[in-house]
């Protein structure tokens, strides 16, 4: 194989990050919609794609927003949902930490789901590759999927305006989370956090603010990550 | 309805608090690792939290005064088990409003 060029790196950035459309584009249009039934107007909807660039927070905040939650609890739990975020940025410090800051600055924006997984599946890959290679990779696979969910969310702004009011759609969304959620599930440890906050959630739902949620999600994360280290030791042991 | 006030307040913040957890490590803290049990946990914030969202909207929605529903129940399973056999979000999302519609048209 030749070694890459970082212009060859972006391109195929770009390539690799495309097929996750599929499944970007729905979402996108998804949120717009809702965010529109929610009260949200077009410019409204597309800010919060633009500003936030997390769709599982972003319908977690419209949720609770229309749950009439308080702010802070809107936000702390939105935020949570993101926390993985802190995992990626730490994941890909060592391949992406040398380049300047106003560069790392750009590329903290666009770490999403979709750039990260493809770009870390990148570097294993072809360690060899370039410390600019890499940086033009990543930026190829966030350019396929970050433009694609502004204009997406745009477009399911303006459906939502054209959808009339007597069509209910309020169980699109918890619909749309467990379409989230299912493919999340790829191990026994995320099968049990998940199941974990579910219970947890509806046993803590009498709290007030929505706390239980905050509980629950702790709970979850605390259950999934005791799992996997259990599971970490018996192999460890074998 | 959702307040102006509000709505503005929870973009920007969790725009900007997105935005810092992207930046943290690759922003600040630069090639220190972080330790296990950290990095196990933030593994299972979303796979936990979006569940603990979603589980009262199903069992109780609001749509039906909060009893749950069977149409709501069925809809639910359908969509999981969808998108857990098919890993497709698309099949799983329609799965569910298939059901739901169903659902609304026979009971």
């Amino acid at each position: 194989m030749p070694p890459s060029t970082p212009n060859r790196a972006f391109w195929r950035g770009v390539r690799d990050g495309t097929p996750f459309m599929v499944v970007l584009v729905p979402f996108a249009v998804l949120f717009g919609v809702i965010a529109t039934e929610a009260g949200l107007n077009v410019f409204e909807t597309l800010s919060f794609s633009v500003v936030v660039i997390a769709g599982a927070a972003q319908f977690a905040a419209l949720q609770l927003m229309t749950d009439e939650a308080p702010t802070l609890i809107v936000l702390a739990s939105a935020l949570a949902v993101n926390l993985r975020m802190a995992m990626y940025s730490a994941t890909l410090t060592p391949h992406l930490g040398q380049e300047p800051w106003w560069k790392r600055a750009i590329i903290a924006y666009f770490i999403v789901d979709q750039s990260f997984a493809t770009s870390v599946a990148a570097y294993e890959a072809e360690p060899a590759m370039s410390q600019r290679a890499k940086t033009a990779y990543f930026f190829g696979a966030a350019l396929a999927v970050a433009p694609l969910w502004w204009a997406s969310t745009l477009t399911g702004a303006l459906i939502g305006k054209a959808i009339p009011d007597w069509l209910q759609l309020d169980f699109i969304m918890p619909i749309a989370f467990l379409a989230i959620i299912a493919p999340m599930l790829r191990t026994g440890a995320h099968v049990v956090a998940a199941f974990v906050a579910m219970i947890a959630a509806l046993l803590m739902a009498f709290l007030p603010y929505n706390l239980g949620l905050m509980v629950a999600g702790i709970a979850g994360m605390m259950a999934g990550a005791e799992v996997e280290r259990q599971m970490a030791k018996r192999e460890g042991k074998t | 309805m959702i307040d102006k006030v509000e709505l503005w307040t929870v973009i920007i913040g969790l725009g900007l608090g997105s935005y810092l957890l992207r930046l943290t490590f690759i922003g600040f803290v630069g090639h220190r690792p972080l330790p296990q049990w950290l990095l196990r946990h933030l593994r299972y914030t979303a796979v936990a939290f979006l569940p603990g969202l979603v589980a009262p909207l199903v069992v109780w929605p609001a749509a039906t005064g909060g009893t749950p529903d069977p149409t709501w129940l069925s809809a639910a399973a359908v969509t999981l088990g969808l998108g857990i056999w098919t890993r497709n979000v698309l099949a799983a999302i329609l799965g569910g409003v298939v059901t739901f519609a169903l659902g609304v048209a026979l009971l």
